[in-house]
C-alpha cells in the first residue's frame, strides 16, 4: 500500500513542479509551488518523519509562500509590463538548462537505480528521537547551521536600513 | 484497521464538524446580541423567540443573494479563495481531545480524532496557512482595495505567528510534550498550565485576535480605509463564508486555548464525578465543562471587539515586533531558567 500511494502522489508531485514552470502567471505559478510543498509534506508522512512533515508545512507552505505570494502581490507581475527577454537571454537559458539535465542524468547513472531507499532507523523522524540526534551527536552542525541563518537575518536587517548620510 | 475503527472515527468527524458549523451559526447570533447588550440596546429579536432563528434567516438570505463575479476577476481563484478559508478553518479541530476516553458497552472510544505526536505544530500548520483564503480571495477580485487588504492580512499574519510560535515554545518547555492529548491529561484537576505560564498565555491570545482578524486586530477589513477589504468583491454565500470562516477560527482558536492553557476537560473535582457518573457520562460531563471553557472565550472575543477601537497599523505593527516579541523570548529564557533551577535542586 505505501508503494501505491507513494507514486500516487509522487504523480502530483511532478505534475505540479512542471506547471510551477510552465504557466504564464507568476500568482498561478507560486500556488502550484504551495500544492508541491504540500505533496512533499505528503512524502515527509510516508517516510514516518512527522517532524520534518509538519515543519516543512509551517516553514515552506506558511511562511516562505506567503512571502512569495506576498512579493508578487505587491509587484502585480502581468503580461502588459512583463519586461521582453532577449535573444541572448533565450539561448542563455536553454544551453543552461541542457547543462542541468545532463548534470541531472549523469548523478542519476552514477547511483544503482534498482537501490530502494531502506530506513536504518524507521523511528528517527519522530519528535523524540530526532532532538536527541539533533542535540547529541549533530549539536556542532546544529548550531552552526542556527548561527549561519542569524547571520543571514542580521545581514537582511542591515541591508532595508539607510546609510546615514 | 478494523471497519469499526472507521465507523467510529467517521461519526466523529461527522459530530465534530456539526457542531464546529453550529457554534459558528450561533455565534453570529451571540455576537449580535452581545454587542447589543454592551450598547444598550436589544439585538434581534424578531425572528422566533428572543430572535433565535435570526442566523437561519441571515444563512437563507445568502443563499438566496446574487452570485457576482467580477468581469476581470481571476474566476478560479475568486471561487477557491473563500473554500480554502472555510477548510483551513475546519481542519484545526482534528487534533484537539474533546473529552477523555468513554466507554461504551466494552468499547473504549477515544473523544479525539487523532492523536498525531507533533499536535501543537499541526495547529500552527493550520493556523499560518489561514491567511491563504484571504490574501487568494483579495487578489483575485482584481480591486485595489481587496489587494491591499491581502497584503495586509498576510504581514500580520506573519508578524505574529512568531510571537506565537516563541509563546508556544515555553509552554513546551512545561509539559515536556507535543501532543496535545498529553497536555490535557497533565493539567488534571485544577493544575491548568495558566498557573505556570501567565505571560505565555497572554501573549498567545493576542496573537489568536490577530490571526483570526478579529477586532481590535482587524485591520484587513477596515471599512474606513479599504470599503470591505478582501471581500469588498464578494457576494451571496461566497461573502458568507468568509464571515463564517471567522467565526469557526473563532471556535477553534477558544478550543485551542482552553487546551493549552486551560486545562482542556479538566475541572476541580473531576474524580469524584468519574467515579459517580460511570465511564460514559463521567467523560461527557469533562466534555460540557470543555465546551462551557470554549463558551467563555468566545464571549471574551466578542467583548473585546464591542469595547477595544481597532488599531492603526503602526500600531499593530509595534506591538507585534517590539512588545510581543521580546516579552515572548523573554518568557522563553525565564522559563528555562527557572525548569533548569528546579531540577538541578
Amino acid at each position: 500500500m505505501g508503494t501505491s500511494v507513494f507514486y500516487f502522489v509522487a504523480t502530483f508531485s511532478v505534475i505540479f513542479s512542471l506547471m510551477v514552470i510552465f504557466s504564464k502567471n507568476p500568482v498561478h505559478s507560486v500556488l502550484y509551488l504551495i500544492l508541491t510543498f504540500f505533496t512533499f509534506t505528503v512524502h515527509y508522512i510516508l517516510l514516518n518523519a512527522q517532524f520534518l512533515a509538519v515543519v516543512n508545512f509551517i516553514v515552506y507552505m506558511g511562511a516562505i509562500m506567503v512571502l512569495f505570494l506576498f512579493v508578487l502581490m505587491l509587484l502585480n507581475l502581468n503580461k502588459d509590463n512583463e519586461p521582453l527577454k532577449s535573444n541572448m537571454v533565450k539561448i542563455v537559458g536553454v544551453i543552461a538548462g541542457c547543462c542541468l539535465v545532463v548534470t541531472l542524468v549523469g548523478s542519476l547513472k552514477a547511483t544503482a537505480i534498482s537501490d530502494p531507499v531502506v530506513l536504518k532507523n524507521p523511528n528517527l523522524g519522530l519528535l523524540k528521537n530526532l532532538g536527541k540526534e539533533l542535540f547529541g551527536p549533530f549539536m556542532l552542525p546544529f548550531e552552526l547551521s542556527s548561527i549561519l541563518l542569524l547571520t543571514a537575518m542580521v545581514g537582511a536587517v542591515l541591508l532595508t536600513k539607510k546609510e546615514k548620510a | 484497521m478494523d471497519i469499526a475503527f472507521v465507523i467510529e472515527k467517521f461519526i466523529l468527524v461527522t459530530i465534530i464538524f456539526a457542531i464546529s458549523l453550529l457554534i459558528a451559526m450561533y455565534s453570529t447570533y451571540a455576537e449580535r446580541k452581545v454587542a447589543a447588550f454592551l450598547q444598550d440596546r436589544l439585538g434581534p429579536d424578531r425572528a422566533g423567540p428572543f430572535g433565535m432563528f435570526q442566523p437561519l434567516a441571515d444563512g437563507l438570505k445568502m443563499f438566496m443573494k446574487e452570485e457576482i463575479i467580477p468581469t476581470n476577476a481571476n474566476k478560479w481563484l475568486f471561487m477557491v479563495g473563500p473554500g480554502l478559508a472555510m477548510l483551513t478553518a475546519c481542519i484545526g479541530t482534528a487534533v484537539i481531545p474533546w473529552g477523555s476516553d468513554v466507554q461504551i458497552g466494552d468499547r473504549i472510544v477515544p473523544l479525539q480524532v487523532t492523536d498525531i505526536n507533533v499536535g501543537i505544530l499541526y495547529i500552527f500548520g493550520v493556523v499560518s496557512l489561514g491567511v491563504y483564503g484571504v490574501m487568494i480571495g483579495g487578489w483575485a477580485s482584481n480591486n485595489k482595495y481587496s489587494l491591499l487588504s491581502a497584503i495586509r492580512a498576510a504581514s500580520q499574519n506573519i508578524s505574529y505567528e512568531i510571537a506565537m510560535g516563541l509563546s508556544i515554545i515555553a509552554l513546551l518547555l512545561v509539559t515536556n510534550t507535543m501532543s496535545l492529548k498529553e497536555i490535557v491529561e497533565q493539567q488534571h484537576g485544577w493544575q491548568w498550565n495558566i498557573i505556570y505560564q501567565p505571560l505565555g498565555f497572554l501573549i498567545f491570545i493576542i496573537c489568536a485576535f490577530a490571526e483570526t482578524n478579529r477586532a481590535p486586530f482587524d485591520l484587513p477589513e477596515c471599512e474606513t480605509e479599504l470599503i470591505g477589504g478582501y471581500h469588498t468583491e464578494y457576494s451571496s454565500m461566497k461573502l458568507g463564508f468568509y464571515l463564517f470562516a471567522e467565526y469557526i477560527n473563532m471556535f477553534v482558536s477558544a478550543a485551542v486555548m482552553a487546551t493549552l492553557y486551560f486545562g482542556g476537560y479538566n475541572y476541580p473535582g473531576m474524580d469524584w464525578v468519574l467515579l459517580n457518573a460511570g465511564p460514559l457520562f463521567g467523560p461527557l460531563i469533562g466534555t460540557v465543562v470543555f465546551f462551557v471553557k470554549i463558551f467563555a472565550f468566545i464571549f471574551f472575543f466578542m467583548w473585546v471587539r464591542w469595547t477595544i477601537p481597532r488599531f492603526r497599523y503602526d500600531q499593530l505593527m509595534h506591538l507585534g515586533w517590539k512588545v510581543l516579541i521580546p516579552l515572548a523570548i523573554a518568557n522563553v529564557i525565564i522559563t528555562g531558567v527557572v525548569i533548569a533551577i528546579i531540577e538541578k535542586f
